[in-house]
């Protein structure tokens, strides 16, 4: 085993941090999240010179102070991991500030190597740099870059290999910010702190006593360690007001802009900027995105094209991912025990089981794939920074940010998206409270998945309203979401840091389509290794609720009597046949069920041919002779009734079932909403995937031999439905907790299982009362089913006015 | 004057920054401080945020933000 070395990688937001991640270390990457804290770890490893490396991506940070979360933890990583060595990614393109970060890794005393990145576009943008000038002054090597075009990485690992064999890490820096006026207290708590006995940690005093003038939280924590601390804590406090009121100029000002002078004294020196430093293009092109008038409406059509290119197009390639899982699954179906008469082992069933799950959710992957890649390509533009900019005025009234909007249009806040993406972009909205209300409202807005119910709703109760009826199911989604999040950041999430809005408006870039296809890919992949350990929990929970208890012993005589009697039937049919005595030996439930497999054609034919292919097998499917065509429709008449009856045991199975059960248990509340046991029961089973509620609705409502469409079956008398019911049903589907999938993301952004609990507990109870309210409510009022869409429709709207106007809550 | 109240297409120079806590953090970030020469661009469609120029580098910040920036105007 070589000897293992910890590196951390350290850098401002957008610096081109991830890229030099991705250089160094390839595929072989593991996400996490630091211990306890929601933030993102991102760890790689690499071989180089004989040395295995462990490289941390830290969070991307301005500076290093304790101010949120990322920057304590980055922090806290530098000071307590002990990395062998630093890398420190800055931005050529913007580098004053990007050295006013590296002046404060640098005051922390690690061994550090500047890597100076994103060269060619400075160059581009006249900016020239001297690294060696910028080495000279700063005391570690600086290796500059351009890490997108694949140039500097054998570079800049070769200076990582100095470093780390350099006797006692690497020189020390011999650079030091000057603290003017404050150097002599600065240099008074130094010497305190080093003469303080029991002081532990790694920190170094100079640092400290720069933290300590600064007024740091965490520094002062540290400090308070030792036994004789508070003498010297109540020094730093007096010498911070000291400074303040002889300067005019809070310390951590001062220090601050020290630092930024600092900085633009190794600029003076080592770098040449042209007159003019941004592109003026960038500009011309603002003239236009951000335009009071062409913007917005430049904005609606990228959003239009969002939806075009991922949902629309992405729905076409539903269709051949689908025929590959699909003979996946068949190809898995050969691999496990054989089915039994009318029913099945218990392993075979969850083992189907636990494939359809997982199956529900890769078969969105292409759809996933367009929009990681439509979210990478915008993000590389620079077009994010101008969504929020013209959008936060609006979103803020709702407790939310400018930086929601792409978030909320991934997951179809007008006609269709996904809640997966859609939560998986909230990561970069850098307010914590306005995070949580987006990640927690984006399940409510129209994911594809509602829209089969939403259709089959339309179609058998608002026939003669289809163009108001998809109008009122396109709007009142965010007619919901929008007061919701009022709700949630007034009330569960007012504790929540907050965060100025305050950001930088880069200029514009042509992303690379290659970088930015690879990114993509990498983000579905991770995406799919993320999701499907929460999914498998999941599918296994609901295995349970949908299974269990299972028929009764006298019920599944029952079955076993009618499929019996099928086979009698069977056999009586084909007495005569030559062919009888073979499939009585190949076992005819499983020939029949393979046969019916086969028949289905395309995929599963392919699949099932590779499978089990037998010379009787394919005599029966494509018959020739006499006797072969009589076995075959034999074969057939036996293999409908056969799947007749295991159709009628699984939906006993279900309505007896914990869940079935549950739907029964709860039809004294949900009568107010209109929705009968089956309607329940149709609704609980949607909790793995939506789309199985109109499924579980035909099942319910129709034998597997009933021709007739569903929406008509709905409309009868009988079926316990009206419009208004219907009308309470869509809402509630509207207002759905979020997928498994969705489910898996809310854990991963939140970092907690408590609000991945709460994303799936409100929707139900707002849900349910919603449901109600239209329906009990509509009743009272005697209005029919589409005067209670409109009227629901102005409420909602009258709400979210109303909600606009609250003030936000106080900083906690 | 402060910040908020320039009218776009204006120039001006930092003078100080009032903000403290986590949004004077995130002022110094991004490396606006006095001396600097700064620009206001232009206000949102729909009036807020504001986007200016500070040292070469573009902001987005809200008005009520913009306030604890005051600036001499040029």
């Amino acid at each position: 085993m070589s000897p293992r070395l910890l590196v951390a990688l350290a850098g401002q937001p957008n610096c081109g941090k991830s890229t030099v991640f991705n250089a160094l270390t390839g595929a072989r990457q593991h996400i996490a999240n630091y211990p306890g804290v929601t933030v993102e770890k991102k760890v790689g490893a690499f071989q180089f010179a004989g040395l295995r490396v462990e490289l941390v991506d830290l969070p991307g940070t301005y500076s290093l102070t304790s101010y949120s979360l990322e920057e304590r933890v980055a922090r806290d990583f530098l000071l307590n991991e002990n990395p062998s060595a630093v890398i420190n990614v800055a931005d050529a393109a913007s580098i004053k500030r990007s050295l006013y970060f590296t002046l404060q890794v640098l005051e922390m005393g690690l061994p550090v190597v500047v890597d100076v990145n994103r060269m060619d576009v400075a160059r581009r943008r006249g900016v020239t740099l001297d690294h060696r000038c910028l080495s000279r002054l700063l005391g570690v090597e600086v290796i500059p870059t351009s890490f997108k075009a694949g140039k500097g990485r054998k570079r800049l690992l070769e200076a990582l290999d100095r470093l780390v064999k350099a006797p006692g890490g690497g020189p020390a820096p011999v650079f030091a910010v000057d603290y003017g006026p404050m150097e002599p207290m600065v240099r008074d708590l130094e010497k305190a702190l080093t003469d303080l006995p029991g002081l532990s940690g790694p920190a170094r005093p100079r640092w400290l006593a720069v933290k300590l003038m600064e007024g740091d939280d965490e520094a002062r924590r540290m400090v308070a360690g030792a036994p004789d601390a508070g003498a010297l804590l109540a020094r730093a406090d007096r010498l911070r007001a000291d400074f303040e009121s002889e300067q005019g100029e809070a310390p951590e000002q001062h220090t601050a802009y020290r630092r930024y002078h600092a900085v633009d004294h190794l600029v003076r020196e080592c770098v040449t900027l042209e007159k003019t430093p941004r592109v003026p293009l960038s500009d011309r092109v603002d003239l236009v995105v951000c335009h009071r008038l062409a913007g917005p409406a430049i904005l609606v059509l990228v959003i239009y094209g969002i939806y075009w290119l991922a949902i629309v197009q992405g729905e076409r390639l539903l269709g051949l991912s689908w025929d590959l899982l699909l003979g996946a699954r068949t190809v898995l179906q050969a691999l496990l025990p054989a089915p039994g008469l009318v029913t099945e082992p218990v392993f075979r069933t969850f083992a189907l089981w636990f494939a359809d799950s997982i199956n529900s959710l890769l078969i969105y992957a292409p759809v996933f794939f367009i929009l990681f890649f439509l979210i990478a390509v915008l993000e590389d533009m620079g077009y994010m920074p101008r969504m929020a900019f013209m959008l936060d005025r609006i979103f803020r009234r709702f407790g939310l940010h400018g930086q929601s909007t792409l978030p909320m249009v991934l997951g179809g806040v007008y006609a269709g998206g996904c809640a997966v993406p859609g939560i998986m972009s909230c990561r970069g909205i850098p307010d914590q409270r306005a995070r949580h209300a987006t990640i927690l409202i984006i399940p409510m807005l129209n994911c594809l998945a509602k829209v089969p119910l939403y259709v089959l709703m339309v179609e058998a109760f608002f026939p003669q309203h289809k163009g108001p009826a998809m109008f009122f199911i396109s709007t009142i989604a965010l007619l919901m979401a929008l007061p919701v999040a009022k709700v949630l950041s007034l009330t569960v999430l007012k504790n929540m840091e907050s965060a100025p809005f305050l950001m930088e408006m880069p200029p514009y870039n042509l992303p690379g389509v290659l970088a930015v296809a690879g990114v993509a890919f990498q983000r579905v992949w991770l995406y799919i290794r993320k999701i499907v350990t929460v999914v498998a929990a999941v599918a296994v929970v609901l295995f349970v609720l949908f299974h269990l208890p299972g028929l009764s012993p006298e019920r599944k005589a029952h079955y076993e009597n009618l499929g019996g009697r099928a086979l009698e039937e069977f056999f009586a049919s084909v007495r005569s046949n030559p062919l009888a005595p073979d499939m009585g030996e190949a076992g005819i439930f499983v020939l029949a069920e393979r046969w019916s497999v086969m028949r289905e054609g395309g995929v599963q034919a392919l699949a099932g041919g590779l499978a089990w292919k037998t010379p009787l097998l394919e005599r029966l499917l494509a018959p020739q002779a006499p006797e072969e065509r009589q076995a075959a429709r034999a074969l057939e008449a036996f293999a409908d009734r056969r799947a007749e009856i295991m159709g009628l045991a699984d939906t006993e199975r279900l309505t007896t079932s914990l869940l079935g059960r549950f739907g029964r248990f709860m039809e004294p509340v949900t009568r107010f909403a209109g929705f009968d046991w089956r309607v329940n029961v149709a609704l609980a089973s949607a909790v793995a995937a939506k789309e199985s509620s109109v499924a579980t609705l035909g099942a319910l409502y129709q034998g597997p031999n009933d021709s007739t469409p569903l929406a008509e079956t709905l409309r009868k008398k009988d079926s316990g439905f009206s419009p208004r019911s219907a009308l309470a049903l869509m809402l509630f589907m509207a207002l759905y907790p979020p997928c498994m999938a969705a489910m898996a993301m809310i854990k991963a952004q939140t970092g907690s299982w408590k609000w991945m609990a709460f994303a799936v507990a409100y929707p139900v109870v707002l849900a349910m009362s919603v449901a109600c309210l239209v329906y009990t409510g509509s009743g009272l009022l005697g209005l029919s089913g589409i005067g209670a869409m409109y009227a629901f429709w102005g409420l909602a709207m009258a709400v979210t006015v109303v909600m606009g106007f609250i003030p936000p809550a106080r900083e906690p | 004057m402060t910040l908020d109240q320039m009218k776009p297409k204006t120039r001006g120079v930092v003078r100080r920054v009032s903000a403290t806590g986590a949004l004077g953090q995130r002022l110094r970030d991004l490396g606006v401080y006095p001396g600097l020469p700064v620009r206001m661009i232009r206000n949102a469609p729909l009036k807020d945020p504001m986007e200016v120029e500070v040292d070469g580098t573009y902001l987005s910040i809200r008005h009520e933000e913009a306030r604890f920036v005051e600036v001499d105007p040029q």
